[in-house]
């Protein structure tokens, strides 16, 4: 069994100049333009001392809480796929020669890629954000072709998890299996407790990282007593969780309904802004831009973050796959929670409820999943006949 | 497949033109020396390569040359868009960048002993031309080859030499229909499932290859099963968004199934739940 320790939430920063001795950028969540964002941080008073969030379909609000709590909100806009999987990369620029041309990289050494390799602790990862990273791993990793910026910038990365001591307002990782509490995947793992015994943090190591790190911080080993305050609070969290979403058989649930009428009805809402894209922990969808300078002669290739939500995701010579705002909800939908199954042997989804929190007309994820198991039947754009080819092939 | 393979499978390799040839008014195929630092540019037939216009972007096209010419790599590019706007402008000696080659290709192997029915419509022959070169480099493997093609017009018709000596050769059947044309065209009108009344097939022991706008392929799949060509024998050749041609982007997908790397060519069961489907 794991042991437990604990430090006391004054000597949280040595933790952070532990992690700086050891060479790491400290990212973590910080209090920016009314919300918690993730950014390079310096010591604890960065993080959002006293903050909580109230999230709800469509809002997002800021409070005080009372207290002094390090960690006593609960999922920020950001992912720690901003930082894993950047949102522009430069993947490499290009030097007309002659009429041919040559691939230029910094390093001169093309599996290299041009960026800076950060050497990155993210502070403050969540159980669902720990299994959004595990999800990315295998996507950027498909057994043919490996995301090698990805992959450089996840192997070096230092991992301090805080598990949930509150549930969110669009939360339902218990749903997905996904938190309140982080078993794996991270180098330490800390509960914070704000109670009569005071302020102080469990911790568990999960690598040889983390010990090394706990090597280096003072704490105590937790007592029995304090190890079940922590283990109460994220108990409570995961009672707390009002929302939930059904998987079983969900794969074949909406396999066989890419028909039904739903789909119809969420295009109504849906403003296909790709919103629920941008903050989805998992979402990888990118694009490449090809540009060049004013005189031509030297190009770059950017790799950008991209939606199946956008006009242009799609489109052929001749049309776009997915015009309509229903097929592209439905394609997002059914990605993530169906055939990212057959993709890559687990869900897309996490639970984290951004997408439903961060969608300006509030679509909540877990409430059409159950109108889709309610309706089911054809929509009425899928019962639409294909008149014209027909009329075409009955002419012959 | 290599495993090893990172990130500079987007990193685009000049590519020499050692030929233009029109094909019709706005295709025109591409014979290309890539420079594979010295050593032979492998494909498979059905394989597509990501060809970049220096500082304008990057079009999927597939290749359509015999996979044992390992210096003239074909590409029939149809003048469409930006990029194959600017490809159409070159001349020999220009240099395009190519990277690939990605995805899967045709059952040639599998349809060794069997015979073989192609249909195709519009620049959808490109992709199968190395079917047909592997297939005459082996002639004595496979048994009849049926090619129904279709196209717009009389004038949009690509390979029309190619198309005619075929034709010519023994237990090769070349049928072409045309979807409006004038006076002149002596041949057959209509969409390329009409061609099928034309043939004789051997339906147990056919395997079949599509590879053209979605709703032929869909009506071809349809006058296929009919005829008794189980799904399992019956492959086609999908066309979608991609960006990256290593399965990363997203964009290419169709279901489960990423057309890059677990396509573009597919067996119908593996994808028939999905193809039925409207804007999937």
């Amino acid at each position: 069994m794991k042991s437990h320790l604990k430090i006391e939430s004054r000597q949280l920063n040595i933790l952070f100049d532990s992690l700086k001795d050891l060479g790491y950028t400290i990212v973590g969540p910080t209090v920016r333009e009314g919300s918690i964002v993730y950014d390079n941080i310096d010591s604890a008073s960065g993080l959002p001392v006293g903050w909580t969030d109230e999230q709800s379909a469509a809002a997002y609000k800021l409070k005080r809480r009372g207290d002094n709590s390090y960690f006593g909100y609960n999922l920020s806009p950001y992912s720690w796929k901003r930082f894993l999987f950047p949102p522009r990369v430069k993947l490499f620029s290009a030097a007309k020669k002659g009429k041919s041309f040559k691939i230029n990289s910094d390093s001169g050494n093309a599996s290299v890629p041009i960026m800076s390799l950060p050497n990155y602790a993210f502070i403050g990862v969540r159980p669902c954000e720990i299994q959004a990273i595990k999800i990315q791993d295998k996507v950027f990793n498909n057994w043919q072709y490996i995301d090698t910026v990805y992959k450089n910038r996840k192997e070096k990365v230092f991992i301090v998890a805080v598990n949930c001591t509150q549930a969110g307002g669009t939360c339902f990782c218990v749903s997905m299996n996904s938190g309140p509490k982080a078993d794996n995947g991270f180098d330490i793992a800390l509960t914070e407790v704000i109670d009569k015994g005071g302020h102080y943090f469990i911790v568990e190591a999960g690598s040889e990282k983390g010990n090394e790190l706990m090597s280096k911080i003072p704490h105590t080993v937790a007592g029995q007593s304090e190890i079940e305050n922590a283990n109460r609070l994220v108990q409570t969290t995961a009672r707390q969780m009002n929302k939930s979403m059904d998987t079983k058989d969900i794969k074949e649930l909406l396999y066989a309904n890419l028909e039904s009428r739903h789909w119809d009805d969420v295009a109504t809402r849906c403003l296909t802004c790709a919103n629920c894209t941008m903050v989805c922990p998992t979402c990888f969808c990118t694009t490449v831009e090809d540009v060049t300078d004013l005189t031509g002669e030297n190009a770059e290739r950017w790799k950008r973050w991209d939606s199946c939500f956008t006009m242009d995701f799609a489109r052929v010579f001749g049309g776009n796959f997915r015009s309509s705002s229903r097929a592209r909800y439905r394609q997002w939908m059914t990605h993530k929670l169906a055939s990212w199954i057959d993709q890559f042997g687990t869900s897309g989804c996490v639970g984290c409820g951004r997408c439903i929190t961060w969608c300006p007309v509030g679509i909540d994820i877990t409430e059409e999943i159950e109108k889709i198991k309610e309706k089911g039947g054809k929509g009425e754009y899928f019962n639409h006949k294909d008149t014209k080819v027909t009329k075409e092939i009955k002419k012959d | 497949m290599n495993s090893n393979v990172g990130i500079d499978s987007m990193f685009p390799l000049p590519a020499q033109i050692r030929k233009v040839v029109w094909e019709t008014e706005d295709t025109f195929t591409l014979l290309l020396e890539p420079d594979n630092g010295g050593s032979d540019f492998h494909f498979s037939p059905g394989q597509f390569n990501m060809l970049y216009a220096f500082g304008i972007g990057e079009s999927a096209i597939s290749i359509s040359s015999d996979p044992s010419n390992k210096d003239n790599i074909a590409h029939t590019i149809h003048r469409v868009g930006s990029v194959t706007s600017v490809f159409s402008q070159l001349e020999k000696g220009d240099v395009i960048g190519l990277r690939g080659p990605f995805g899967n290709g045709w059952p040639v192997e599998k349809a060794k002993g069997k015979d073989v029915c192609i249909v195709t419509g519009g620049i959808g022959l490109a992709p199968l031309r190395p079917v047909l070169y592997s297939i005459f480099n082996n002639r004595k493997e496979y048994g009849k080859i049926f090619l129904l093609y279709g196209a717009r017009s009389p004038l949009d018709l690509l390979y029309r030499v190619e198309l005619e000596k075929w034709g010519k050769m023994k237990d090769v059947t070349v049928q072409v229909i045309v979807d409006r044309c004038d006076t002149s065209w002596k041949g057959h009108i209509g969409v390329v499932t009409k061609l099928f009344s034309y043939i004789k097939l051997n339906t147990a022991n056919t395997i079949a290859m599509i590879c053209g706008p979605e709703i032929m392929m869909k009506f071809t799949i349809q006058e296929l099963s009919q005829r008794g060509v189980p799904p399992e024998q019956i492959y086609i050749s999908m066309e979608r968004n991609m960006k990256c041609g290593i399965g990363l982007c997203g964009h290419c997908q169709c279901g489960p199934k990423f057309v890059c790397k677990d396509g573009p060519v597919f067996a119908l069961p593996q994808i028939s739940q999905f193809l039925e489907k409207k804007e999937i």
